[in-house]
């Protein structure tokens, strides 16, 4: 299924967060969006899966999600989102139980993104046992419990440390090279955009415009830290950006 | 590196602001209360008039165990408190649910709930006479009046704080409203709505002898009642003591009930 943003605006009260973003978002590709803090990466995340509805412009699903997607438009949240008094499999199951599967349905869909995930030892645990990667891999076996058409992920490795996150960008990497998902990866990382985005926008600060799109040939199976092709990129993005980043980082909340 | 410079240990100064568990000093402090008593009221710089005697006080709890009282002046006091309080804190949960919810409710009944609250409710006990009658019923009233406030107000406040992203988290799975309700909002609010139900329930057996002074025969606010009026310090003092034992009972089975359904807390 693929996804347009077609001349989006949106405003919070008096303040522009989006104005006229236009943005396609083929099948089987992850897009991911970058920009300095504040430029509406986030909203634009909500936009497209229906969480807001924008001032202006729409958002489009075209073609039919596959008959076996149990929610097409599906997160990812930076902070993690799970249910603490769930255990691990309880809280991908939590999303299963409103589609009138069978227990035995349920169980097998948990045990198969438990394994996927690399889960499958921690199904009876609670989520305050579990460190902040495994915790954000719970929310990513949730996510592909219900089958998504398109992965909606808002800078889901931010809240992680630098180790874990490359543990877990690999891990993206290795789910995706096995089943291609349509994705939209929202952060502020660049070194993640490059690693796993196979088009990546620019966002301009507030009011966030689409400042440039920048494509990378490379396979994501073929990136590795320090890649040259990678790093010049990345050096490229940062440059696109880096006078913004300066002025947002001075801008006061509420002037 | 300049050589022969004397070396000191880091004075230590992280200690304090940390309270830690010390079992036993709770009931070391209750046993030294009672022994300076006791051997105040026997030396006598302690009047008859001022304290009973605490084993004195001991030996009517005992007698009124053996001569069957106690049993027959609990059970109706028990029957009040059950009834009432499940009254007041079921329709309370109910209502704070409504206004944690529903913005309609939020604006329509704060303001009410915000009016009844600071209403001593053994005022109305006249009222609720007339309304209930002299009997069980405006006990019952009386208490589940009592118990309802606190439950709503500890109720909306708790679902207000219910973490809002996994509400979002829910809604952007799809999933049904009343699965949000009973999956996400309750369980959550669950910690705040049994913290509520400790001062619910202490206010129960507060109004409860209240209730019982004016116009029962039995039940130990009725027992209390009576000893007062004869000034007996021994009967007074042991109903006095049966209360504070079913407030501890009341806090001890919640704190009960905390451990079994907030298992997944620490």
């Amino acid at each position: 299924m693929e996804m347009t943003l077609d001349h989006i605006t949106h405003r919070y009260g008096d303040m522009t967060v989006l104005d006229d973003v236009s943005l396609r978002i083929p099948a089987g590709e992850i897009l991911c969006v970058i920009g300095p803090s504040g430029c509406g990466k986030s909203t634009l995340l909500r936009l497209l899966g229906g969480l807001e509805t924008p001032d202006e412009g729409r958002v489009l699903q075209l073609g039919e999600p596959p008959s076996d997607c149990l929610n097409p438009l599906t997160y990812v949240f930076q902070d993690f989102a799970l249910l603490p008094w769930r255990s691990v499999a309880g809280n991908v199951s939590l999303v299963l139980e409103d589609h009138g599967l069978g227990r035995a349905a349920r169980r097998g869909i948990v045990a198969d993104v438990l394994a996927r995930t690399g889960l499958g030892d921690f199904h009876d645990a609670l989520p305050r046992q579990l460190s902040g990667g495994m915790k954000q891999r719970v929310a990513i076996a949730r996510a592909l419990a219900v089958n998504p058409a398109v992965l909606l992920l808002d800078e889901p490795l931010s809240a992680l440390d630098a180790q874990t996150r490359e543990l877990l960008m690999e891990d993206l990497v290795s789910l995706w090279t096995r089943v291609p998902f349509t994705g939209v990866y929202v952060t502020h990382n660049l070194a993640e955009a490059v690693r796993l985005g196979h088009r990546i926008a620019v966002l301009s600060r507030r009011p966030g415009r689409l400042r440039d799109l920048v494509e990378i040939d490379l396979p994501l199976a073929e990136r590795r830290p320090g890649h040259p092709a990678l790093e010049a990129v990345q050096a490229q993005l940062w440059s696109l950006i880096r006078e913004e980043a300066q002025a947002a980082d001075k801008e006061l909340a509420d002037a | 590196m300049p050589e022969a410079q004397a070396a000191r240990a880091v004075p230590f100064r992280g200690g304090g602001f940390r309270p830690v568990a010390k079992r036993g000093i709770g009931l070391a402090v209750f046993a030294v209360l009672l022994l300076v008593i006791e051997w105040g009221t026997r030396a006598g710089w302690i009047s008859n008039l001022t304290l009973p005697r605490p084993s004195d006080v001991g030996a009517t709890l005992v007698e009124l165990w053996q001569s069957g009282m106690l049993v027959s002046h609990m059970t109706p006091s028990l029957t009040r408190l059950v009834v009432g309080s499940l009254m007041g804190v079921s329709a309370g949960i109910a209502l704070g649910l409504a206004i944690g919810l529903f913005s309609y409710a939020r604006a329509g009944l704060v303001p009410l709930v915000s009016a009844l609250f600071p209403i001593p409710k053994i005022a109305l006990l006249p009222l609720f006479v007339i309304w209930f009658g002299i009997d069980e019923g405006s006990k019952y009233a009386l208490i589940a009046l009592g118990t309802f406030t606190p439950t709503v107000v500890a109720t909306f406040g708790a679902v207000d704080n219910v973490d809002r992203g996994l509400i979002r988290m829910g809604q952007s799975f799809g999933l049904r409203w009343t699965s949000i309700v009973g999956k996400i909002v309750l369980p959550g609010a669950l910690p705040g709505i049994l913290s509520g139900l400790r001062v619910s329930l202490a206010i129960g057996i507060i109004l409860l002898v209240a209730a019982e002074m004016l116009g029962a025969e039995h039940g130990i606010g009725a027992y209390i009642l009576q000893a007062g009026s004869l000034y007996d310090l021994e009967r007074l003092f042991a109903g006095v003591v049966i209360l504070s034992a079913l407030g501890v009972l009341v806090s001890w089975g919640i704190g009960l009930i905390e451990k079994r359904l907030l298992r997944w807390r620490s």
